[in-house]
């Protein structure tokens, strides 16, 4: 089973590409008379990202909530690798495969990168910890996703806020998750920091795992998105794939009518401005990436962006 | 790395009071002043782990007189065997110590705060339980019943290395500080206890028990308590029931010499111990080179800030 997998070794996705791990049908959340979240539908397959967008207060934290198992659903059903499912804890979610990587509470700071990187998952050798044996993966697993850290000592509050998301996704990965719900990885980054972690998502959507990616930020979903939902006062009002998608078309859906004009307003004023060239320039790359095998390139430039920070 | 700061103020004192005092020279001192630094040593390093996990503990003063006390009352009031009494000291001390941990955990309270609740709540206790049980100030002396001298040679024998002479407690504290050393920085545990205090939403989100580390953190100090408890009690075959008060000031100044945060998810048990030792060597440094002890707190405060702007120093450099 995945639940004694986990411990030992990164486990490819067992489900093939294509099939479901997640489903959610018309799952919703009320707390009383009050509907938090209601009738959404959402297919996670392996090897796919879906994006999940909506401005705060949109229901996006309850979804989350929901899948990792902070919450429970009052409503619908949700199911992984096609049996009914309801998460009582996060320890739950997890054994079952499905991690969630949050924007603040990811790492703890004055703690070392091969530290946060096994905690609560420690290797043992005898009785103490197999501190050698830990520094070695940790090292690898950072390597392999293109983030080389020369010192695995240094605490991971000394380093850039992409690399502390890598770290917290790449352990996530490395213990077995099928699913990876990224909250708000982006939000709090610069656009370079952003790039680092929106390869990362290719990466493990290319490693055939399920990515639920939750953002505010259409270009960033658009970059790597395979299937998108927009959540609005807890419904959705959007699915559609990349294919019956423009930027353009998902931009105007997320902002909505009266605040469209102020919002192309706003991206007008950053295509011209000093920027631009660097979200250009992290926008091809990403291309690149995206159509390229996820070995090449990326690898080199990502490499590169970790020693740079 | 956290214990630089510490390491640097140890031999600055040590090299100090060799210079000013002669009888700091005397070998024969050495023992007197080991002696010193571990009764302070044997709880600062357990107050230090609970410190680098994130919480505080005001009542640790306390506990070790309310430790003692137990055992004198219980064995004198009953007429039972000594061991009886310390056995009885140590169930209560682990208990005050999971009461905090789950006094913490249930109210959300800072531990500042409960802890502080609880040292004043023992401190009245230790008075009044004292006053009804002996009519005094003071425990009775148990030296006349069964089981002190089994206990005293355990708690509070000596022996001689040449001209030193070497308490007990001196090698309990040494021990305790390699072992929570090694539990800190090798085993699963200590990985808890860091994440613990550096931030324990993180640490909850990957599985970690941290309601649980706290408490056993807790009862650490209980346990440590209960030694210098212990101790006090065989040593001096009374224990004074107004005792122990301020001394959890002086475990957590060693402590924060010794490189722990305030704020947690950081720090040295050994640090811990090498605080300790700048406070013993501090406080009889004084009387040795024949100054007014009354400057010792002044003294204690300096260092305090100085090993602090030290250690952040360091820190920084460490990170850059």
């Amino acid at each position: 089973m995945m639940a004694t997998a986990t411990q030992e070794h990164p486990t490819p996705p067992s489900a093939a590409p294509g099939s479901y791990i997640l489903e959610l049908d018309d799952v919703g959340k009320s707390y009383g008379n009050v509907h938090a979240l209601r009738g959404v539908n959402i297919r996670v397959r392996a090897g796919e990202v879906t994006c999940v967008l909506g401005d705060n207060g949109a229901g996006k934290s309850t979804l989350i909530k929901i899948i990792a198992g902070l919450h429970q659903h009052t409503e619908g059903v949700m199911r992984v690798e096609g049996e009914e499912t309801t998460f009582n804890s996060p320890r739950e979610a997890q054994g079952r495969g499905i991690a969630t990587v949050y924007q603040d509470l990811a790492l703890a700071p004055l703690m070392s990168v091969w530290r946060n990187f096994f905690l609560g998952n420690e290797l043992r050798k005898g009785i103490g910890l197999d501190i050698p044996q830990m520094k070695k993966v940790a090292g690898e697993e950072l390597q392999k996703m293109g983030i080389v850290i020369p010192d695995l000592d240094r605490p991971v509050g000394a380093l850039s806020g992409g690399q502390r998301q890598v770290i917290a996704i790449a352990r996530a990965v490395y213990f077995g998750a099928k699913v990876v719900i990224l909250d708000e990885p982006t939000a709090a980054l610069g656009v370079k920091q952003s790039g680092v972690v929106l390869k990362y998502i290719v990466r493990m959507r290319d490693a055939g795992l399920g990515v639920i990616f939750i953002t505010h930020n259409p270009h960033h979903a658009y970059l790597v998105g395979n299937h998108f939902v927009i959540l609005k006062l807890g419904r959705l009002v959007l699915d559609a794939k990349r294919d019956d998608l423009t930027l353009d078309q998902l931009t105007a859906e997320m902002a909505g009518g009266q605040e469209l004009a102020e919002l192309s307003h706003e991206l007008r004023g950053a295509t011209s401005g000093a920027d631009a060239s660097a979200a250009k320039e992290i926008e091809a790359e990403m291309e690149e990436v995206l159509h390229v095998e996820a070995d090449g390139t990326g690898t080199g430039a990502g490499a590169a962006e970790g020693n740079k920070a | 790395m956290p214990a630089v700061g510490a390491l640097i103020g140890a031999v600055v004192v040590g090299l100090l009071f060799f210079v000013a005092a002669p009888a700091f020279r005397n070998v024969a001192n050495v023992g007197t002043i080991l002696y010193t630094c571990a009764t302070i040593g044997l709880m600062a390093v357990f107050v230090a782990l609970l410190m680098i996990g994130g919480e505080f503990d005001l009542s640790a003063g306390v506990a070790v007189t309310t430790s003692g006390l137990a055992a004198a009352h219980i064995a004198w009031n009953f007429g039972l065997n000594v061991w009886v009494g310390v056995l009885a000291a140590l169930v209560l001390s682990l208990a005050i110590g999971a009461f905090n941990g789950w006094l913490l955990a249930k109210t959300g309270l800072p531990s500042f705060l409960v802890t502080l609740g609880t040292f004043f709540v023992f401190q009245g206790i230790n008075l009044a339980v004292t006053r009804i049980v002996t009519g005094g100030v003071s425990s009775n002396n148990i030296s006349e019943m069964d089981g002190w001298d089994s206990a005293k040679s355990i708690f509070a024998s000596s022996f001689k290395v040449g001209p030193v002479e070497i308490k007990s407690l001196v090698i309990y504290w040494i021990i305790l500080t390699v072992i929570l050393s090694w539990v800190l920085l090798r085993t699963t545990f200590g990985n808890w206890i860091l994440a613990a205090g550096g931030d324990d939403k993180a640490a909850r989100a990957v599985g970690v028990p941290v309601t649980l580390t706290k408490t056993i953190l807790f009862m650490g100090v209980g346990f440590g308590a209960w030694i210098v408890g212990m101790h006090m009690l065989f040593e001096y075959n009374t224990v004074q029931s107004a005792a122990g008060l301020g001394n959890e000031f002086i475990y957590i100044i060693a402590a924060v010499i010794g490189g722990c945060l305030l704020t947690g998810g950081y720090g040295s048990v050994v640090g811990a111990s090498v605080g300790a030792l700048i406070y013993g060597m501090t406080l009889l440094g004084i009387s040795y080179a024949g100054w007014d002890v009354d400057w010792l707190k002044t003294f204690l405060g300096a260092m305090l800030i100085g090993s602090v702007l030290v250690n952040n120093y360091v820190k920084r450099k460490a990170d850059a």
